[in-house]
Parts: C-alpha cells; sequence; structure tokens
C-alpha cells in the first residue's frame, strides 16, 4: 500500500509541476510521428531489390544528378540576387516596403501550378524575356534553364526571408563601428555583417536547395523533359502504378535525408563553435 | 578640433536642430541629458553615421560634412563595446589597420604599442564573449584609438557597469585622455560623470543645445529650469523680483521672500542647491535668509541624508552623514532652514 501510495504522490507530483512539458510531449510526439511514419514506410517498403535496380537505372540517376544539380544552380542563382535585396530590407526603409514582402512571400502561397503558367507567360519562346534569351540561345521551355527558373520561384522566397532575419539580428552598431575604423560599406558588409549573418544565410540556402528539390508543380508546367525525380516518380505511378514509383520514391527520400541532416549537423557544429 | 555649425539632422522622427558647438584640441566634452535627448545621434552625425540635412561640420578646420565615416579619422566606442563577437580580441584590435591594407610588420608593431597602453596582450586570442566588463572595454578602446584617430567619441562608456568597475573604467578613460590627449566626446545621462571628467560640459535637452560650460558653470550657474533640474538642484521656485535691498535682490515666489546675490534685473526662478542649504536647531544669527519649518521627510541616501521641509514651501537639503548623526531629527520637528544670498542663483 504505502508503495503504492508512493508512487500516486511522485506521479501526481510531477503532473503538477510538468503539466505543460507533458501536454506539450504528447502533442509534439503525434507530430513527429505524423511526418516519420510516411518517410519511414517510403523507405522500408520498397524491397532491398528493387531499390537496388533503381540504383542500376541510369534514367532513374539521372533525373536525381539532374534535380540536384539543377537545385544548386537555382541555389547559387538565388544567393546572388535574394541576399543583396535580404539586406537592402533589412537594412533600409522605403514606400512600399510591407507591400514588397508581402509579394516576395507569394510563390509560397499560390499554388506552383499556377506559377509555372505565370512563369510560361514571361519566359515562354513568345513572350517577353522569352523572347529576349531566346535570340541569346536561352530556351525556358522543356530544358535545363525551365527547370531552375520553376524551381527558383517557389523556392527564393524561403532565402530571401531567412538572410532577412540574420541580417536583422546584426547590430547596426557594429557596422557603424567598422566604417570608423576605416572600412568601405563593402569591407564592413564582408567582414562584419556577413560573417554574423552567416548561419541564418546557410540555413535559408539550404531551404531553398530543398525546396528546389522537391519542387513539382512549377516545373511540370515548364519542363516535363528532362526529367526532375518529383516528375519521374509521378510519371512511373501514372504508366506504371505504386510498385514502380516507391523505389524511385524512397531513393530520393534516403539521398535527401543523408544531404539534410549531415547539414543540419555541420551547423549545429559551427553554433558550438561560435 | 570639431566644430559644429548650425547642423540639423533627421533620423527617423527625430530631430537635431540648430547645433553649434566647438571643441579644442585635447579637450575633453561630456554631452550631458536624458535618454532620448539626441546625444547618441549627435555622436553619430559627428562620426559621419548620418546625413546632415543643413549646416556643416568641421574636423580640425577640414570641412568634413559630406565625407564618408571611414575617411573622417573619428572612433565611436559605444556603450556596450560592441566588439565584433565573431573576431578574437586581435582581431578586433587590428580590424582598422587591416581594412586599411597596413603593411603586417607595421600591424604587429602598431599592435604591440596599443597592448602596452591598455594591458590586453593576455587576452589576444579571447573571443569577445569571455571577457569582462573591463576587459572588453580596453580592448574596444584599444580597437578604436590603434588607427590613432584624431577625435574619440565614447557613448555612455560607463552606463553598463557595477559601480566598481565604473570607478576603475573612469580611472581608464582619464589616464588615456592623458596619455594620448586625445580631443574626446563622452556622452552620459549622468550628472556626476559628467562633472568629473569634463573640461566642458554641453547640456542637450530635445535635439538642441540648452547650455554650454565649465562644470562648475553648469553646476551654480544652470541658464535654464531644465538645467537646474538635470544637475538635481533639488530647490528651484517660480517668482519674481521685486525690489532691491542693498546689492541684494529680493526673491518672492510663493509664500516667501528671500534675498538673492545677483545682477538681474528681472528673473523667473531662483535655484538653491540642496547641499547649500543649512539645517539649524537654533535661528542662525548671520545668515540673511532663514526661515522656521518641519522636518516632513528624510530619506537616507547613503553618504548623505536627504531632509524635505516645509517652510512652506518645500525645501530640500541635502546634510552630509556626520552633520546629520550630530543633530537628531525627526518628522514633524521644528528647525530652522537657511542659505547664503549668494547661494541663490536667478534665472
Amino acid at each position: 500500500m504505502q508503495v503504492i501510495r508512493k508512487i500516486i504522490r511522485t506521479a501526481s507530483s510531477f503532473w503538477g509541476r510538468h503539466r505543460l512539458l507533458a501536454v506539450f510531449s504528447v502533442l509534439s510526439l503525434l507530430i513527429v510521428l505524423f511526418v516519420l511514419v510516411p518517410l519511414f514506410k517510403i523507405v522500408f517498403l520498397s524491397n532491398k531489390t528493387a531499390l537496388w535496380q533503381a540504383l542500376q537505372d541510369t534514367t532513374v540517376l539521372k533525373s536525381i544528378l539532374l534535380t540536384l544539380f539543377a537545385a544548386l544552380i537555382t541555389t547559387v542563382v538565388g544567393f546572388l540576387l535574394g541576399v543583396p535585396l535580404a539586406f537592402i530590407l533589412a537594412r533600409h526603409n522605403f514606400p512600399l516596403k510591407g507591400v514588397l514582402e508581402g509579394l516576395i512571400d507569394l510563390p509560397i502561397v499560390v499554388p506552383h501550378t499556377a506559377a509555372g503558367i505565370a512563369l510560361l507567360f514571361v519566359f515562354g519562346r513568345n513572350y517577353l524575356l522569352g523572347k529576349w534569351f531566346n535570340s541569346i540561345g536561352i530556351q525556358f521551355v522543356d530544358s535545363l534553364a525551365g527547370i531552375i527558373i520553376g524551381m527558383l520561384f517557389v523556392s527564393v522566397p524561403f532565402l530571401i526571408n531567412a538572410a532577412k532575419d540574420g541580417f536583422r539580428k546584426v547590430d547596426v552598431r557594429l557596422e557603424n563601428v567598422a566604417r570608423t575604423l576605416g572600412a568601405s560599406p563593402w569591407q564592413a558588409f564582408r567582414r562584419v555583417t556577413f560573417p554574423l549573418a552567416r548561419r541564418s544565410i546557410l540555413t535559408g540556402t539550404l531551404m531553398m536547395w530543398a525546396r528546389g528539390i522537391s519542387e513539382f508543380g512549377a516545373v511540370i508546367i515548364l519542363t516535363y523533359f528532362p526529367m526532375v525525380t518529383s516528375i519521374l516518380i509521378y510519371q512511373r505511378f501514372e504508366s506504371y502504378g505504386l510498385t514502380q514509383a516507391i523505389p524511385v520514391a524512397a531513393l530520393l527520400v534516403i539521398i535527401c535525408a543523408i544531404i539534410f541532416i549531415g547539414f543540419r549537423l555541420f551547423l549545429q557544429r559551427e553554433k558550438k563553435l561560435d | 578640433m570639431i566644430e559644429l555649425k548650425n547642423v540639423d539632422v533627421t533620423v527617423a522622427d527625430f530631430n537635431l536642430q540648430q547645433i553649434n558647438l566647438s571643441v579644442a584640441k585635447g579637450m575633453y566634452v561630456v554631452i550631458l541629458g536624458p535618454t532620448g535627448a539626441g546625444k547618441t545621434v549627435l555622436l553619430e552625425s559627428i562620426a559621419g553615421l548620418h546625413t546632415i540635412r543643413a549646416g556643416e561640420v568641421l574636423l580640425d578646420g577640414r570641412d568634413v560634412t559630406n565625407i564618408v565615416p571611414e575617411e573622417r579619422g573619428v572612433s565611436i566606442v559605444y556603450q556596450d563595446y560592441t566588439l565584433f563577437p565573431h573576431l578574437t580580441v586581435r582581431e578586433n584590435i587590428i580590424f582598422g589597420l587591416k581594412v586599411r591594407h597596413l603593411p603586417q610588420p607595421k600591424i604587429i608593431e602598431e599592435l604591440k604599442w596599443i597592448c602596452g597602453i591598455f594591458e590586453v596582450e593576455h587576452l589576444l586570442n579571447r573571443l569577445p564573449a569571455t571577457l569582462s566588463g573591463g576587459e572588453r572595454q580596453r580592448v574596444a578602446l584599444a580597437r578604436a584609438l590603434i588607427t590613432k584617430p584624431e577625435i574619440l567619441l565614447l557613448d555612455e562608456p560607463l552606463s553598463a557597469l557595477d559601480t566598481e568597475s565604473r570607478e576603475e573604467m573612469h580611472a581608464q578613460l582619464k589616464d588615456t585622455h592623458q596619455k594620448l590627449n586625445i580631443t574626446t566626446l563622452h556622452v552620459t545621462h549622468d550628472f556626476e560623470e559628467a562633472m568629473s571628467l569634463a573640461d566642458s560640459i554641453v547640456v542637450i535637452n530635445q535635439g538642441k543645445i540648452a547650455q554650454v560650460g565649465k562644470p562648475s558653470e553648469i553646476f551654480y550657474h544652470p541658464s535654464s529650469n531644465f538645467v537646474a533640474h538635470f544637475t538635481m538642484a533639488r530647490n528651484i521656485f517660480k517668482g519674481k523680483i521685486i525690489g532691491q535691498v542693498g546689492q541684494e535682490k529680493v526673491f518672492k515666489t510663493d509664500g516667501l521672500e528671500f534675498f538673492a546675490s545677483s545682477d538681474k534685473h528681472t528673473a523667473q526662478y531662483a535655484v538653491i542647491r540642496a547641499e547649500m542649504v543649512q539645517l539649524t536647531t537654533e535661528k542662525p544669527v548671520a545668515i540673511a535668509n532663514s526661515f522656521r519649518g518641519t522636518v516632513k521627510s528624510i530619506v537616507d541616501k547613503g553618504a548623505n541624508i536627504l531632509v524635505t521641509m516645509d517652510c512652506p514651501p518645500l525645501f530640500e537639503c541635502l546634510l552630509p552623514r556626520q552633520q546629520f548623526e550630530k543633530m537628531p531629527l525627526n518628522i514633524g520637528n521644528q528647525v530652522y532652514v537657511s542659505f547664503q544670498p549668494s547661494s541663490v542663483h536667478l534665472i
């Protein structure tokens, strides 16, 4: 009896002290399971032979490499154009800035197929920029360039927002001090502001690359061939059914998991060094 | 030498208006004012960090109004020292030399020189986050002065410190100024800090200069009600001059008339510093102004005791502890408040 009473007392006092933590833990567990179970399922559903076969299927490999590569180029372009914008948004005020910040988030909000169609109307062969790029030999339909602009459109807001938050967290007075010590605005940016915002920017870059890899809607409108992995999975599913789609999907999940978990660990190590 | 001529600066919705200021070479000038008075904006404007809307800024006679900060030869040290958190102490200190692309041997030589002044050699490989408040300040000063600026700007350099380190830093600043004889502008809201460091004080309020003068002038001859309040004069009475007896003016305030030594003919305020007011149990014979009153409150301030007397009006007297202890005072006691006419300053 004594023992039971003690257990009840301990439990109830634990409940009394850690009620919030207990409730939040249960809720957290639900969402973690919701995310992890399907991912694990897709990896473990596909038997090893099918996975091995997918690994040897040049169509699959080419498609995965193409996806990673296109997303990488997209991220580089996004970095070169998005980081300067993020800096301006973080440091300067101008009319309609709030509106601009809202508009930048728009690609995240709109259906990505709609985004693809919108891009087609600008970069299509018969339109505005499409015509101009066509004259210098770049086409955005059924080409790597098409994949890149599709990915760029829907993924660049992630980098812009992350970099903007990163720049905002850097005390302006650090830049001021750098300037009075003789640094030009460029030097202050390169030696002070950028290094201090680097972790946010890296995280944003990673998010952008990830979003690029997973993009389907915008890319399929612009470029069905060459086929990025998300489209390949869809095509296999449509033509041959689940059994053919699963190994490809599993392979992409595994590759992405390795890359992103690795990157997170790298960022964490960096944080410790800070 | 710093000269500001009719300078107007607007930052967000804050305005500095018609700032005229002249600081001679090698002087230590304190800019004193309440929070939000525009002290930091003023410093940053001298450093070139804000666009000047009107007027001009001259440094050693050179017009720098439209010169970028990196070409002004002005260093700024902020309240929390703003060391670059991602750089070691060494990299922090030599930052100004590196961005100017000085040759490595020269950098090493200058680093050695500045380390000798601020005793920071043992800290060179540490990151700022691991330093104490005092160490941070020494590193910040070393970083600011290694470039040999003509002007040093200090933005509330002592505000973030506990009492003990404050005294240490205080001595450090004085010492640095003596060693390098650099023109220094020091911003603070602390009156005592200003008194003890400044060759000259600039009082600033709501974006405008309220008074410029030696510490004793600001202390004993405030030019306005605001300056008197801000320097903790405590006894400020509104009223007017109603007559003259011999050399002395008679000033009338609510319910009370007293003598003031002043050559003014009109005045709106009479200021009597709390420490110039005496309390006695007997009516003093040799003091022209003395009034009977009741002790209303007694506040222990440590070294001094603040006694509020109701005459009326209310008088505040700051008694040294020793004197207070010799003279048992209790709330409700009737005692005499007295002060010399020469202690009365008319505005």
